[in-house]
């Protein structure tokens, strides 16, 4: 106001000490960070590189423990096959997450949607395509269901998935009669089912198409979350939905679209499940859901949603492959591996909580 | 609402009680509790329960828990069964001691309670227990693995796939019997993964399904690619090792062996993907069951046990399509007319 009737006139003289004060527009306090801050801040601005070096660092020692037989290119593409299937759902799990969700029906789309496929194209004898076609789209359709309880009917994301984690796998056990596809009689009649458990070898390395498939997704999902739009709204409403819905975004169809994608990945892991064990069993993919959970946080994604990253949950997942198949190469007991992954959640949350109290 | 439970109870015990020798068949109310409604062992027998309920006109209600090791959710459903005035409880434990206290309150309510497939712990805590002879069942596939490799037996390289880390006895019996029948010092027969043997390259856990007996190969033959034996705690498991052994092209000189006798695992051996398994029979032990319960309603006879054992044992029989001298077996084509699930 004053500035107003000031304009263009002399400044009096009580305005004189002005020339001498500070010029700048209001701005931060900038003082110096300590190491351990610029650690800090470095971490907050790339949520991955934790779950990085703890990978590489996992793979040296055991490494050095176990010598040529963890340290082979056999043997570290042997894990990539095994935890194919964590990373492909983890990814799903990290899209939900980042919202600020939770999804605990992921393995019970993936089997459910595994069953369906195999039925159709087995025991009904119709055409693969088919019954892979209707595989995917129960999967969409699963996930879109359990996005609409969450955005329209404002249910909690995890109230929601807890009940229809029990909706779909009871689903699953009903119609799959309990009963087994054995993996000749898929051979026979709809090797496509089979697709992703064929293999890429380069000398001693072993890359299946799942292996394949888990890369190209996470690379697939890392562009779209930071180069499109879709996946910038993500965050916006992971971080704060208020703040989303007032800049213009429409957050409860990004919701729905978020659960339908996620829902439509588990389809497809269920297709790789099958290449994976051969069979389509009704059984298995019970942990799913905590196996991918274990992997996004180990990743650094937050639970609070709004922070972590794709690449990060593959990296979590491989954390936990590394762990596995280490441990069991040293000869410890199995249960050392349950010990230590839970041991690594801890210290990733733990992180993660501190990572946070960084200031912008 | 525990009142109107307890009050039911009585009820429930007086009318027992007055119409005991009277009974006639269609008044005679039994339960079956299992594991899981998941496994296909469990859900073949609640078919082979229901099955003969109608049979013998009997009324069947089945209850399950949620998960295997899903204690809270058997209670419940023992509770239920002695309300509603059943005559008998079938139940196959999940937690084989905390189930305990709960099974002596529907004996002491005048209920038969008979463990099926899986012993209480202490075993006498049921009124009678009907199982496989689970520790005869690894016996078989250890002593038809010795002789199928024949000299080569002192140089096999084992991988024992087993179900979880927590070693339930079923687990063990298996598991160790294949030990004793491959002619292996067991350590403690109680506890796998104690055995010092170095024919063994290893034990790891299946959950008993195909993903993790994949893993699980894949691990051991990371451990010692040479392995040429493998034990299985049941044929969705060694399902999965056969796709481990197949991604590496070892599926042709590697004998595999299992426990069950499902349909699918039968139809396995038929095709060589398991050398041989041994068969077990829920159907039956849910039929014999129910014959007993109805046993009890109208005589209150407790059934027998087989003797030599403290259980009465269902049956075993090993199935393979290379029978080997000495050891008793059945072809897979016999095999399938018996399999379940």
């Amino acid at each position: 106001m004053a500035d107003a009737k000031a304009g263009g006139v002399q400044p009096a003289d009580f305005e004189k000490t002005l020339a001498q004060a500070d010029t700048k527009v209001a701005s931060f306090d900038e003082r110096e960070r300590s190491p351990i801050e610029r650690i800090q801040h470095f971490l907050h601005s790339s949520p991955s590189a934790v779950p990085l070096l703890v990978l590489i660092a996992s793979v040296a020692i055991f490494g050095v423990i176990n010598g040529s037989k963890f340290f082979s290119p056999f043997a570290l593409t042997l894990i990539l096959q095994q935890v194919a299937i964590v990373g492909i759902i983890g990814s799903a799990q990290t899209l939900i997450i980042l919202t600020a969700g939770i999804d605990l029906s992921v393995g019970a789309i993936m089997v459910l949607c595994s069953v369906v496929m195999g039925r159709f194209s087995i025991n009904y004898g119709l055409p693969p395509a088919v019954g892979l076609a209707a595989g995917l789209t129960l999967g969409l359709a699963c996930g879109a269901f359990n996005g609409f309880l969450v955005a329209r009917i404002k249910l909690p994301p995890f109230i929601v998935t807890l009940g229809t984690w029990s909706i779909y796998s009871a689903a699953n056990y009903i119609y799959a009669a309990n009963e087994t596809i054995r993996s000749q009689d898929i051979d026979a009649v709809a090797p496509v089912l089979h697709f992703f458990g064929q293999k890429i070898e380069l000398g001693q390395a072993n890359f299946t198409f799942a292996v394949i498939l888990m890369i190209a997704l996470a690379a697939f999902l890392w562009y779209v979350l930071n180069h499109t739009a879709w996946g910038r709204h993500v965050y916006a409403i992971g971080d704060d939905p208020e703040a989303a819905r007032l800049s213009g975004i429409n957050v409860d169809r990004m919701l729905i679209t978020v659960y339908a994608v996620a829902g439509l990945i588990c389809a497809v892991a269920g297709w790789v499940l099958i290449g994976r064990i051969g069979s389509v069993s009704p059984q298995g993919g019970q942990n799913a859901n905590i196996e991918s959970i274990t992997a996004a946080v180990i990743g650094g994604t937050s639970l609070f949603g709004g922070r972590g990253s794709i690449l990060g949950t593959v990296f979590g997942a491989l954390i936990v492959g590394v762990f596995g198949l280490g441990l069991r190469l040293w000869g410890t007991d199995p249960q050392w591996t349950y010990l230590t992954v839970g041991a690594l959640i801890i210290i990733a949350v733990a992180t993660d909580q501190w990572i946070r109290k960084v200031s912008a | 609402m525990k009142k109107t439970l307890i009050m039911s109870a009585l009820g429930a015990l007086v009318l027992s009680a007055g119409f005991a020798g009277t009974a006639s068949a269609a008044d005679i109310g039994a339960c079956l509790i299992t594991k899981t409604d998941s496994n296909p062992f469990f859900v073949k027998m609640k078919e082979g329960a229901q099955k003969k309920a109608e049979e013998l006109g009997m009324t069947l209600k089945a209850y399950a828990g949620k998960m295997d090791g899903d204690n809270e959710s058997q209670v419940a459903a023992i509770e239920s069964c002695i309300a509603d005035g059943a005559k008998g409880i079938l139940i196959t434990p999940s937690d084989t001691k905390a189930i305990v206290s709960s099974v002596k309150q529907a004996r002491d309510a005048g209920l038969l309670v008979i463990a099926l497939d899986t012993p209480l712990e202490p075993i006498d805590a049921a009124d009678a227990t009907f199982a496989t002879d689970n520790f005869m069942a690894g016996k078989l596939i250890g002593e038809w693995a010795l002789k199928t490799l024949g000299d080569k037996a002192k140089d096999a390289k084992i991988a024992l796939l087993d179900i979880n880390v927590s070693q339930p006895t079923v687990e063990v019996l298996r598991d160790q019997g294949f030990l004793t029948g491959f002619g292996i010092d067991t350590v403690d027969i109680h506890r796998n993964g104690d055995e010092k043997d170095p024919r063994i390259v290893g034990n790891d856990v299946t959950d008993g399904n195909e993903e993790g007996g994949r893993r699980a190969m894949e691990n051991l033959l990371q451990k010692d690619p040479g392995i040429n034996l493998v034990y299985t705690i049941n044929e969705p498991a060694a399902a999965g090792a056969y796709e481990a052994l197949k991604a590496v092209g070892r599926e042709k000189d590697v004998l595999i062996v299992s426990v069950d006798g499902g349909c699918p695992g039968v139809k396995n051996v038929a095709e060589g993907v398991i050398g041989a398994t041994s068969q077990q029979y829920p159907l039956l032990m849910a039929s014999m069951g129910m014959e007993a319960i109805k046993a009890w309603a109208e005589t209150q006879k407790k059934p027998e046990k087989t003797p030599g054992l403290d259980f009465f044992n269902t049956g075993v029989t090993l199935i393979t399509d290379h029978p080997v001298d000495g050891v008793p077996s059945i072809d897979t084509k016999e095999g399938l007319a018996k399999c379940w699930g």
